[in-house]
């Protein structure tokens, strides 16, 4: 799982067995990551899976049952959603949720209302996505939906985050254009993001990841680097189908044989 | 010729109206909260001048000076507890706390001030008034609060479109979770949404004193509530220069009602807002549909 | 091709499902018990007592109206004084053309659901707030109606004409059946609206309005429904105002007190269940009685319970006993009993409305 060179280096999100409750139903059953600083790492699953759950446990929106979120050797539970942003968890929220009634650069300006410091900002936002700055003042409501997606990316950037949190940023969009948007995603490893994505689209998270991890009901079912996990593996992983009578879940498996 | 003085006055009593309907249209713009205890809020900004008045014997014009900033604490106190934990159970909730809280306030008021009404004492100001023509007459006063009440609406416009507040409290009301995501803690912007709403609140209310006399129960019978949702409604949701047209329209409204029958003064008023809502309900100046 | 199999819970023993258990039985004698014991009150004690019982007959109306608009239609209604004084003002208009008041009132309830329809065709589109103070200006505009009208008494009030030429403890003790009996009945209907297909529809929407309406549930003709029964009992709780008064005065018909009144007996008692308002009202009136002396306070301190409880304990009093004692009067839901269980059923869903801000919100 770690290359050699990680070595001692403390891991920047590290996620204990956690469990989340949505009411009654558990949508998270001790669930657990590691994330070292400068890392992609995706999280895949069908709908319902408890993705979205992973995110917004981390990023605070919600309390989880048991377990513990560690961000940065520090113990990030107790802390409201805002304050996690002071400590540098942004998370892009599943469809784009910008400010319908505000122009592209207000949204930009909330997200810029308690940054931290570092070398994102409203400009070099503007240089990333160059059609921006011309369209900085029609109303958010008023984009198209890949539009949208660079513009909540933007919102999250400018608070220079330590670990982006991008939760379906390919949900409602054109292939093309969701190509466009994970293109954007180097230059954001280069200034120093840590990012950890969650996906339907299995195809992007593999190829932009390099760790790449299946949620099933609720529980991992599937780690590795993509370079690693076959097709079939994934792919029994994700459903959750299996040949035999037993049961739906599959133990990991290193190589994929075939069924 | 009569009509263009109605006019006159009816605009300058929207003025009051729009004073009273901003506090409710950012309680309700931002929190999605409808506090039936509007009324009686400003009643009890009347009652704490008069009180401020007996006790520090400053002229009653200037009681706003100490009232005003009382209220705005007491705004964002009432959001951090009260507010906040009915918001958090629903519609229902929020009116029902709302209700009781005008029927509290209304009780402690005639349990410690009596059931006499008051007034805020500015001696012959409330009746000096200037001519234009033969035909107008306005009140010092009135135009007094007729201004006070645009600089406070639009100043306040121009707060929230152009400042980083104002674009916290906007962005909260669109969408407080995303809001957080961006590290805004939502209950303290709501409770600085409450403050400037309370504070708007005590200056009509103080405005009000001057103008009439007022009593414990005035917040419900004068049916101060009533004008500041219709002034709301009618002038539509989401502007608050919205609220100032609104407020305008039903002041001359209700005055022209008057001319043709003194006793359909408010009854004007009220089918002016039911048109709009059947007709119109996003109000006369939204563009969206939001009723 | 592999076989697919998802996996399947093993079959369980077969679940029972009733709309009722030992205790309603015994609710239902008692209930009987109850209402003969009143009937037969007017023999036993003085008229003094039976025109307190009115009140609290008209009280009961009222909060149980209010009850079904809130609780289980989700409409909140600040105007219902509206309909109470239409109902009175309609058995008044009656008395002037020489009509028995006691055959008006069921004109007036029917009158008071007519004005109902209107108002909703007025009102139906707007959301909850809005809606709430939009049914208050509708009352104030029937009471700006009314009183332009002299023949009506105009602004002072009139009395009512017409009532039978009997004596006056007689009257006391018809007019004290017939405010038991539109009791007995208003609270029947209510029953009977929610045991039925209706009952399950309003319980849906107040749940979830969208997945409501995406099963096909028809939100509109339910709520239409609702408010027309409420708007035909408040007609008829200010008729029998009127008649046991018998004077009517304008603001004091159409005064939003009546409003709180009804909203303080749903509060405490517990908004979303039909014994919720019997008791509320119960609780209500005992302490109106006790400690209408001590003036102002007496509302000060209710309306700081009424906060307390809408915060803290929004499903009343009632709530509080159904839950700890699991038990239910009036059958309107559905008991669960698991395979086997013959004594303590599971309890369904109970018709309460359900906290807002589920998962993942903060305080």
């Amino acid at each position: 799982m770690r290359t050699e060179d990680e070595g001692i280096a403390a891991p920047l999100l590290e996620v204990r067995d956690l469990t989340v409750h949505h009411g009654q139903l558990r949508a998270l059953n001790q669930v657990s990551l590691i994330i070292g600083a400068g890392e992609v790492q995706a999280m895949i699953g069908a709908n319902g899976a408890g993705k979205s759950t992973l995110l917004r446990t981390i990023s605070g929106l919600k309390a989880a049952t048991s377990g513990t979120v560690i961000f940065d050797g520090a113990d990030v539970g107790r802390l409201r959603a805002e304050r996690r942003v002071a400590a540098g968890i942004v998370m892009v929220p599943e469809g784009r949720r910008l400010f319908p009634s505000l122009t592209v650069e207000e949204n930009l300006q909330v997200g810029a209302s308690y940054a931290r410091p570092g070398p994102w900002s409203i400009e070099r936002v503007y240089e990333l996505f160059s059609w921006m700055p011309d369209r900085r003042r029609q109303l958010a409501s008023q984009l198209s939906g890949g539009e949208q997606q660079a513009v909540a990316i933007g919102r999250a950037l400018v608070a220079n985050p330590r670990l982006l949190l991008l939760d379906e940023l390919s949900l409602g969009l054109a292939p093309v254009v969701v190509s466009r948007i994970y293109d954007t995603l180097p230059e954001l490893l280069a200034s120093g993001v840590t990012v950890l994505l969650v996906e339907q689209d299995v195809s992007q998270a593999l190829r932009v990841a390099s760790q790449v991890h299946c949620l099933l009901e609720g529980r991992i079912t599937l780690q590795g680097e993509p370079s690693r996990l076959s097709p079939a593996a994934i792919e029994e992983a994700y459903f959750g189908l299996s040949a035999g009578p037993a049961g739906p879940v599959a133990t990991p498996r290193a190589s994929g044989a075939a069924e | 010729m009569i009509w263009v003085n109605d006019i006159i006055q009816g605009i300058m009593l929207g003025g009051l109206y729009a004073l009273f309907a901003c506090g409710l249209s950012l309680l309700f713009g931002v929190m999605k909260v409808i506090n039936l205890a509007h009324g009686d809020l400003a009643i009890l900004a009347g009652y704490l001048a008069v009180g401020v008045i007996a006790v520090t014997h400053i002229p009653p014009v200037w009681s706003f000076i100490i009232v005003v900033p009382l209220f705005a604490a007491l705004g964002y106190l009432a959001q951090r507890t009260l507010i906040q934990a009915s918001l958090n159970r629903g519609v229902l909730t929020t009116l029902l706390v709302t209700f009781g809280l005008s029927v509290v306030i209304e009780n402690a008021l005639q349990q410690f001030f009596s059931a006499n009404a008051h007034s805020l004492p500015i001696g012959s100001l409330v009746s000096d008034s200037f001519g234009i023509g033969s035909q107008i007459t306005i009140a010092y006063l009135d135009l007094a609060i007729f201004l006070v009440a645009v600089i406070v609406l639009l100043g306040l416009q121009y707060l929230l479109s152009s400042s980083k507040q104002g674009r916290l409290i906007r962005a909260v009301a669109d969408d407080r979770e995303a809001a957080q995501l961006a590290g805004a803690d939502y209950r303290h912007i709501f409770g600085i949404a409450a403050a400037i709403a309370f504070a708007t609140v005590a200056l009509a209310g103080i405005a009000y004193g001057m103008y009439t006399s007022f009593d414990p129960s005035s917040g419900t019978t004068a049916l101060l509530l009533l004008f500041a949702f219709e002034a709301v409604v009618i002038g539509g949701l989401g502007s608050l220069w919205g609220t100032l047209a609104g407020g305008i329209l039903l002041g001359v409204i209700q005055q022209l009602g008057g001319q043709i029958n003194s006793n359909d003064q408010v009854l004007a008023g009220q089918l002016l807002f039911l048109l709009v809502l059947l007709v119109r309900p996003q109000g006369i100046t939204s563009r969206r549909r939001t009723a | 091709m592999s076989e697919v199999t998802a996996t399947a819970p093993a079959v369980a023993a077969p679940v029972r499902v009733t709309r009722s258990r030992r205790s309603t039985v015994w609710a239902a004698i008692g209930a009987v018990v109850v209402i003969a014991v009143l009937a037969y009150l007017p023999y036993e004690v003085y008229s003094g007592t039976t025109s307190l019982l009115v009140n609290f007959f008209i009280l009961l109306i009222m909060a149980s109206m209010w009850n079904l608009l809130a609780g289980y239609a989700g409409l909140v209604s600040v105007g219902q004084q509206a309909f109470i004084g239409l109902g009175s003002y309609f058995v008044l208009i009656a008395g002037l053309h020489n009509i028995d008041p006691f055959l008006g009132l069921p004109l007036a309830a029917l009158g008071s659901g007519i004005a109902g329809l209107v108002v909703w065709w007025l009102l139906s589109r707007l959301r909850s707030g809005y809606f709430a103070i939009a049914t208050w200006v509708i009352a104030s505009i029937c009471y700006l109606v009314i009183i332009r009208f002299p023949a009506l008494g105009g602004g002072t009030g009139e009395s009512l004409t017409g009532l039978p030429n009997i004596s006056a403890s007689l009257l006391n003790a018809y007019i004290y059946w017939v405010a038991l009996g539109v009791t007995v009945i208003m609270l029947i209907a209510v029953y009977a609206l929610l045991r039925g297909r209706l009952g399950l529809v309003l319980t849906a929407l107040r749940d979830d309005e969208t997945g409501a309406r995406s099963v096909g549930v028809r939100v509109s003709r339910a709520q239409l429904l609702v408010f027309v029964v409420a708007a035909i009992g408040c007609g008829a709780a200010g008729g029998l105002e009127l008649i046991s008064q018998p004077f009517v005065q304008p603001t004091a018909a159409f005064s939003v007190q009546w409003t709180a009144e009804m909203i303080f007996a749903c509060l405490i008692g517990g908004i979303g269940s039909i014994e919720g308002p019997i008791i509320g009202t119960i609780v209500f009136f005992v302490l109106q009685q006790w400690l209408s002396s001590y003036g102002t306070w007496y509302f000060i301190v209710l309306g700081a319970v009424a906060i307390a409880v809408a915060i803290w304990a929004p499903r009343g009093l009632w709530g509080l006993i159904s839950e700890r004692f699991h038990i239910r009067l009036f059958p309107v839901g559905y008991w669960l009993w698991p395979a086997g269980e013959q004594t303590r059923p599971g309890l369904s869903r109970l018709p309460f409305p359900r906290r807002a801000g589920g998962a993942g919100s903060d305080t």
